[in-house]
């Protein structure tokens, strides 16, 4: 059955260019769900306030988390879903992938959460998000005037992570 | 990537000479003492600083030893002792004591770089000089969700032969929803 015309069951965008600007967005949230920081290089279609997008954003990150943990296969000790988990307790996810996006997602033991959406054909993000993780323990976490759990205003982390999103491949 | 070793990280960072920042430690502990006189305020106040330090360090702890995450607090106290320590101190701490219920360890220092140089003058006998350590170590846990008491058992110099730090786990916070289901 078709709705829309088209051959394609789930149609890709064209490949990612080698020169790089394949990052869409980026978040970083800490443990209370307050996001920190914002980016935004390539992403023509907003419906939600940017409020409402942090939340769903946070929310969907906080289920998807759980549901991962409730369905791993290893182990045997799992609360019901939706229990809350103990630091350490649990397994996650590190990116998903839709036909039009890739999300990838990095969670420190302190509650800080990086999340990147790149072109769907960009290869394994982990040790990007890692690098943007010691970028934010430079440039925020080590900035005495930066106060911890407020949004980052910092012009040199803003132009180092952009200038370090747009060489990825 | 594998969790690096104390001393592996150690060599690789930026590191400041070891006077200066002994020296550094005891004015701003001297001025401490000048502003608010009292001693017992002086250990409040350093407990505080540390506990503002801790809450930030433990991010770059995190992100330059790739330890991601102890299985129990056993674990938690060794990775501390000879990973932590060693990173920001440049000593190795050992770890003993432990209760029967393993919440409640000590953390032995034989070398304590912050003490160079220091005696306690008789006005200063109650002071806990390294008050800020306590502090870092009780910011730090709370980050990854641990609640923790943390506590001088000996102090060199208050006469023991050793610095025995208590680090007793109250409780380990789960984590929560932070958002109402109204808002």
């Amino acid at each position: 059955m078709q709705f829309f015309g088209g051959s394609e069951i789930s149609p890709s965008p064209p490949m990612p260019t080698a020169s790089g600007n394949n990052g869409h967005m980026m978040y970083i949230f800490n443990r209370n769900g307050i996001c920190l920081l914002y980016r935004e290089w390539n992403r023509p279609l907003k419906t939600l306030s940017s409020q409402q997008d942090y939340k769903l954003m946070f929310g969907l990150l906080f289920s998807l988390k759980s549901l991962t943990a409730k369905m791993d296969p290893t182990s045997v000790e799992k609360g019901n879903l939706g229990v809350p988990q103990l630091p350490g307790q649990g397994c996650s996810f590190h990116s998903f992938r839709t036909n039009t996006y890739k999300l990838s997602f990095m969670e420190s033991p302190s509650g800080i959460k990086i999340i990147l959406v790149t072109h769907p054909r960009t290869g394994d993000q982990r040790e990007s998000l890692k690098y943007i993780y010691n970028l934010y323990v430079e440039y925020v976490v080590k900035n005495p005037l930066y106060s911890p759990g407020n949004p980052i205003q910092c012009e040199l982390f803003n132009t180092t992570v952009d200038q370090y999103v747009r060489g990825l491949g | 990537m594998a969790p690096k070793s104390g001393d592996a990280i150690f060599a690789s960072v930026d590191r400041v000479n070891a006077e200066l920042f002994t020296l550094t430690y005891g004015a701003m502990v001297r001025q401490l003492l000048t502003d608010l006189e009292e001693v017992d305020e002086v250990n409040k106040q350093l407990d505080q600083m540390g506990y503002n330090i801790g809450v930030r360090l433990v991010d770059e702890f995190l992100a330059k030893s790739n330890v991601s995450r102890c299985v129990d607090f056993k674990e938690t106290a060794e990775v501390i002792a000879k990973v932590g320590f060693k990173m920001f101190l440049g000593v190795t701490a050992s770890v003993t004591n432990w209760d029967t219920e393993g919440t409640t360890c000590s953390l032995i220092l034989e070398d304590n770089p912050l003490v160079d140089f220091v005696e306690l003058p008789d006005t200063c006998q109650g002071l806990y000089y390294c008050n800020i350590l306590s502090g870092i170590v009780r910011g730090a846990l709370e980050m990854v969700s641990m609640k923790t008491e943390v506590t001088w058992l000996r102090d060199m110099l208050r006469g023991d032969d050793v610095f025995e730090l208590q680090v007793k786990l109250l409780k380990q916070v789960p984590e929560e929803y932070p958002y109402k289901d109204d808002e």
